[in-house]
């Protein structure tokens, strides 16, 4: 195992890029996620590889999508007003299936709204965005280790499915440092038969979003829609934080949960059963394993940073069973363990 | 005597039929760069961007590896794709309404790196696969769907000239105009292309032929008049020639 | 414990990496650390500031409203976050910059003439290594002196390394122990 360092998340994230062979890097600036193109600029020439600063977030996300379509591994950054313009290469990257890294680190909107962290971005990231039917592979890690090991994962998860995944934190998750042992690399390779390399010696291939002929792209569509299956029965990850014996369980993701499981803490030094459910892929969302955790339970609160978007997922995972309650704070504030603790203490015992 | 061929389909061009309208310029451009990726064997090693627009399918005709952009963003995913295959040969296809409007940017940025791709630019003054609106290079007092009054430019502005307005830039290795109307100047067109391609492959940076073209379809016209219209009304106001060819100024430097 | 502790004052003052080497040293001694730099627009005015969070287990916010214990270097800080320290918290005052009295009397005022103790050591910029070595002589859970001296290797760049010897000094100075 490697050294414990304390290491900023965007730092984190960026180095671990590197550590999963990501070779073709773009992006354009924007807090709070500025360090990865810094570290990125001055890391990746030496490596021999390509850091490129691109004249705006469309472009850079379109070399991605160029680099990706190569076979390349390639993987760009931004925050929200970012993310949003990148959108349209989303759409894109997903009907061409081609395997790409997005990292966005949230900060409070709409619009230019602050440079704060905040998680107004589920919906824009985890329901789309871009046109058509799709999806993208969204993990919320909530500890600067978690950014890293997620960061590396994503790489060969994208790969093995060849679609966008999206690493989806937020500014305080960019900005903090933390204790994190880099993690190693996977050794994972995919084949690439789809890649564009010029067609010496085979058929010339196509990387292509656009499907005219009469049916074919509701056969793709379709292809799609199996590949998003065999996504959602094998890559569902999530955390169970008490939630066994709980009689009031949090579901909340990214650094949101952080202060919910310090809730659950006080709560149970009080002798109030409360658990953590959080989900680290918001898409696939953990429904099942979500519905299993709270069967029975007294009732469920979201906590979210935002007004409330992850929890129209959880109302449809837990479908009535149990009362589903909402905390949220917008605008880049972080929800105060005592205010979390006090809502909870609400539902009396 | 054994029948000696004169003409032919290039090897790099696929032998099945086009969407394009008769009398418009896109066969002709792909056909030279099908004969021009034959002659210089490179067909294997080339990677195609096809934009949004008539040209959306260009794949589909030319026999090579070749990736779809997003509208406008050509330039960007060329750059993605030479940045990560640095010795084949990247081509970014584009339309007028692709590489002036929506994709300005990406055009002038990838020109302003000089970026070792080569852009060919079809501008036939209006934009094809919508069906026929006003494009940034249509001409002063063009009717189009969108300007059915001819184009007012006190109201949306003077048409773009892109071989000029790249020229402005220091890093552009080579930027020409040239035309499809007629034989003597498809021959030339040719040349140009090919001469950009060359450009690539001897690393020498950014290349941009503007090809000025016809689009009878939505021009109302026949393809006869088309290629006229091209000759009297576009040219003048785009001329043909070179703009800029750096091997010419270093020869001109060391003499 | 734990503890959320603010460090604050102008650009050059070294406030983050006071709070870097802390977290380094902290974590050293097996807690658990998080470092968040106030940034973007408020980093332009001139003033700096970081929030530390130090636990035996695991830590919730990176960011809080309230701190247990506040380091101000100058008088803006002091203006500024003196409310912010929680009842019964301490608040250190760089009493070589800040001539203003605080008026809370439901904390500790802990005074350091950080510049002082560093200019008589040796050097001009070593007042963040004065308030950190009192720092730790009035919290001795957040790490040991050796973890926090020790620090100053990782924290430090390089360039700089050839001054650890007079931070240590100016830490040992600042925390009361005689050099």
């Amino acid at each position: 195992m490697g050294e414990r360092v304390l290491l900023k998340g965007n730092e984190a994230a960026s180095e671990a890029a590197l550590i999963a062979g990501c070779t073709h890097y773009f992006a354009y600036p924007i807090t709070p996620q500025n360090e990865i193109s810094a570290y990125m600029a001055k890391r990746m020439p030496k490596l021999n590889r390509t850091f490129l600063q691109a004249e705006s977030e469309i472009a850079a996300c379109n070399m991605v999508y160029g680099a990706a379509a190569t076979g390349a591994r390639a993987m760009t950054s931004s925050s929200s007003p970012g993310i949003a313009l990148k959108q349209e290469s989303f759409g894109y990257i997903a009907g061409a299936e081609v395997p790409a890294v997005v990292i966005n680190m949230m900060r409070g909107g709409p619009g230019l709204g602050n440079i704060s962290g905040s998680q107004g971005d589920y919906n824009m990231c985890v329901k789309g965005g871009s046109n058509g039917d799709f999806h993208n592979l969204v993990y919320a890690p909530a500890t600067v280790q978690e950014l890293a090991d997620l960061t590396l994962k994503a790489f060969d998860v994208a790969e093995k499915y060849r679609i966008l995944t999206l690493i989806l934190g937020d500014g305080y998750l960019a900005q903090m440092s933390e204790p994190c042992v880099l993690p190693e690399p996977s050794g994972f390779k995919a084949e690439k038969p789809w890649a564009l390399t010029g067609a010496e010696g085979r058929p010339a291939q196509v990387i292509n979003s656009l499907r005219l002929a009469d049916g074919v792209l509701e056969v793709h569509n379709r292809h799609l829609e199996e590949k998003y299956k065999a996504i959602e029965a094998a890559e569902v990850m999530f955390e169970n934080f008490h939630c066994d014996d709980a009689d009031f369980v949090l579901v909340t993701y990214g650094t949101a949960s952080r202060v919910c499981k310090a809730a659950v803490m006080n709560l149970r030094k009080q002798g109030i059963k409360a658990g953590v459910f959080r989900p680290i892929t918001l898409w696939p969302f953990p429904s099942v394993a979500l519905a299993a955790a709270v069967a029975g339970k007294k009732q469920v609160l979201t906590v979210e940073m935002s007004l409330g978007q992850m929890v129209a997922d959880v109302r449809l995972a837990v479908n009535g069973a149990v009362p589903v309650d909402f905390l949220g704070r917008p605008g880049g504030a972080v929800p105060m363990v005592d205010e979390v603790t006090e809502r909870v203490l609400s539902y009396g015992r | 005597m054994a029948d000696k061929i004169l003409y032919t389909r290039p090897d790099s061009i696929r032998d099945v039929k086009s969407h394009y309208c008769p009398g418009c310029g896109h066969g002709i451009v792909h056909k030279l760069i099908g004969e021009c990726l034959d002659e210089m064997n490179c067909r294997e090693k080339t990677i195609l961007v096809a934009p949004v627009g008539c040209a959306v399918l260009a794949y589909n005709y030319i026999d090579v590896d070749g990736i779809e952009a997003p509208h406008g963003r050509a330039p960007a995913v060329a750059t993605g794709v030479k940045r990560a295959q640095k010795d084949k040969l990247v081509i970014s296809y584009q339309g007028d309404g692709d590489l002036l409007a929506i994709g300005t940017a990406e055009t002038i940025h990838a020109a302003n790196r000089g970026e070792n791709i080569t852009v060919i630019f079809i501008n036939n003054a209006i934009y094809g696969m919508t069906g026929g609106q006003m494009a940034p290079t249509t001409m002063e007092g063009q009717v189009t769907k969108t300007t059915p009054y001819g184009r007012d430019v006190h109201d949306v502005g003077y048409p773009i000239r892109a071989c000029e307005l790249l020229n402005t830039l220091v890093a552009p290795y080579y930027i020409e105009r040239v035309s499809v109307h007629d034989v003597p100047h498809i021959v030339k067109a040719k040349k140009a292309i090919r001469r950009a391609l060359q450009n690539q492959i001897d690393g020498k940076g950014y290349s941009f032929i503007e090809v000025l073209s016809m689009c009878p379809t939505n021009w109302g016209v026949d393809a006869q008049t088309g290629a006229d219209w091209v000759r009297d009304v576009m040219q003048p106001y785009y001329p043909l020639g070179v703009f800029r060819d750096k091997d010419a100024e270093e020869a001109s430097r060391v003499q | 414990m734990y503890s959320e502790i603010l460090f604050a004052g102008f650009g050059g003052q070294g406030v983050i990496l006071a709070g870097k080497i802390l977290c380094i040293a902290a974590m050293h001694d097996g807690k658990n650390v998080s470092h968040i730099p106030s940034y973007g627009a408020e980093m332009r005015g001139g003033t700096a500031n970081c929030c530390v969070v130090i636990s035996d287990g695991l830590i919730a916010s990176p960011v809080t409203p309230k701190y247990d214990i506040a380091v101000v270097m100058n008088t803006p800080s002091l203006l500024k976050f003196e409310s912010a320290v929680r009842p019964g918290g301490k608040l250190l005052i760089n009493s070589s910059l800040i001539d203003v009295e605080p008026t809370r009397t439901d904390i500790e005022i802990i005074k350091v003439d950080a510049n002082d103790i560093s200019e008589k050591a040796g050097s001009h910029k070593a007042a963040n290594m004065a308030m950190l070595g009192k720092l730790i002589a009035v919290e001795p859970e957040l790490c040991s002196p050796e973890s926090l001296y020790a620090a100053l290797d990782v924290a430090i760049s390089e360039r700089n390394r050839k001054f650890n010897p007079v931070n240590i000094a100016v830490m040992k100075i600042g925390g009361g122990i005689d050099v």
